[in-house]
């Protein structure tokens, strides 16, 4: 079974590498998004440091939408998702194991360069820190709900739309969090209240989620 | 032995089959046969265990086949219409996935030999979105080699094939089935040379 699952997880971590051009649009996709804040705004950096912990945090949940769209849906056209079903292992399990490479190859990119955003809208020290941290807590629920809803739009003609309006009013209490913590952060308060809420979140959904994508699966395939 | 009774199914509020039974035994092939859109491809996914039915349940060795746990469904391998092979990937490594997506650890050689065999010796190392439909297909079929699988369900196996690789087919599934093997099948080209053929007539 772990053999099967790290087969997985190789393979999809593999494929997102060789098409490069995925990573890239997310990754992008987040920069260019964080860069319209100061042209739109101005570039007063009183205000860019205001509006800077909520500008990234959006950027991320919608890179991560963006990112979601192909999560299932190359599987599912080709057949593959039919031979993981007849597989041995547990749908969840293989859900969460196509979460994770998901995750890995390109949520965690945008982890890592959140703090070069961060800086140039102005925050600074611990608070890049903080946000860095909150989006390495916060982007792996952002994928588990979000592969809920990518699951269940398998095979639905405009589903990147649709997908949006289903995922995003789940995306926005991680929303909140998230950048709270950086606010606290800013306002020297401590984050640590908010940073655990996030990890709450996540053991709350890196169990519950795969059911549920699992259940998804299995209607979308009948 | 696989055996089902009563199955009956609707798709889109239309009825597609209704009261289909069969049972095959081993060494025997099913061949199911109908005009399009008269439900061949969803009976075949419900005899994987893909498709609910509307009712009657589909038995393997006595066994619901929506309910076989995780070990039991590894005696199942099924070859559909959309062939589960990954373009970005070789042949080779699209073999070596399938092969850990089962859970058996990846054997080189014997990979190799049965690409050998399926014809695509020399075509190991590129890339499938290189190759021919045929070649695609090949690429599949390569699977049932690779599983010892006692149940072999392919849904319109001959499509893309040159009648070399048609003919190593039959050969293949005759001797799957002189072997105490089963195997469900639809196509619309006529299979010569088969022995022990069920028909089941869907129209």
């Amino acid at each position: 079974m772990w053999r099967s699952l790290w087969t997985l997880v190789r393979r999809d971590i593999s494929l997102i590498v060789m098409r490069r051009q995925d990573v890239l649009t997310v990754v992008a996709f987040f920069v260019i998004v964080t860069t319209l804040f100061p042209l739109a705004v101005g570039p007063e950096p009183e205000i860019l440091r205001a509006l800077a912990p909520g500008g990234v945090w959006v950027a991320a949940a919608l890179a991560s939408l963006i990112s979601l769209d192909r999560l299932f849906a190359d599987d599912w056209r080709d057949g593959t998702l039919e031979q993981i079903v007849l597989g041995r292992q547990p749908l969840p399990l293989v859900a969460l194991g196509k979460i994770t490479a998901h995750w890995l190859s390109l949520g965690l990119p945008l982890v890592v360069i959140s703090p070069l955003l961060g800086y140039s809208l102005g925050l600074r020290g611990f608070e890049l820190a903080v946000l860095a941290w909150s989006l390495a807590l916060g982007t792996p629920v952002l994928s588990l709900l979000g592969a809920t809803g990518a699951a269940l739009m398998l095979g639905v003609r405009a589903g990147g739309a649709l997908m949006a309006l289903l995922v995003l009013p789940l995306y926005v209490p991680v929303l909140v969090i998230g950048s709270g913590a950086v606010n606290e952060a800013m306002h020297q308060a401590g984050p640590y209240a908010h940073l655990s809420l996030l990890g709450a979140m996540l053991a709350i959904a890196l169990p519950l989620a795969p059911l549920a994508v699992a259940g998804a699966l299995r209607i979308s395939l009948d | 032995m696989l055996s089902a009774r009563d199955l009956s199914c609707r798709r889109g509020g239309r009825p597609l089959f209704a009261g289909i039974g069969f049972s095959v035994e081993p060494g025997q092939l099913l061949f199911v046969r109908g005009r399009n859109g008269c439900g061949k491809t969803t009976l075949l996914r419900a005899i994987c265990g893909l498709t609910e039915l509307e009712s009657g349940h589909v038995y393997l060795n006595g066994e619901d086949i929506r309910k076989l746990d995780d070990s039991a469904r590894a005696d199942i391998v099924y070859v559909g219409h959309r062939d589960a092979v990954k373009d970005e990937f070789t042949p080779l490594e699209n073999l070596a996935v399938h092969q850990g997506l089962r859970g058996e650890r990846h054997d080189e050689t014997r990979c190799l030999d049965t690409l050998e065999e399926v014809g695509l010796a020399g075509y190991e190392d590129v890339p499938v979105r290189f190759l021919s439909q045929g070649q695609r297909r090949r690429t599949a079929l390569a699977r049932l080699l690779l599983s010892s699988s006692p149940l072999w369900v392919l849904d319109e196996p001959l499509t893309a094939l040159d009648t070399g690789a048609v003919d190593w087919l039959l050969d293949r599934l005759n001797k799957h089935l002189a072997q105490g093997g089963l195997a469900v099948t639809t196509s619309h080209q006529t299979f010569d040379g088969l022995h022990e053929a069920n028909c089941l007539d869907l129209s």
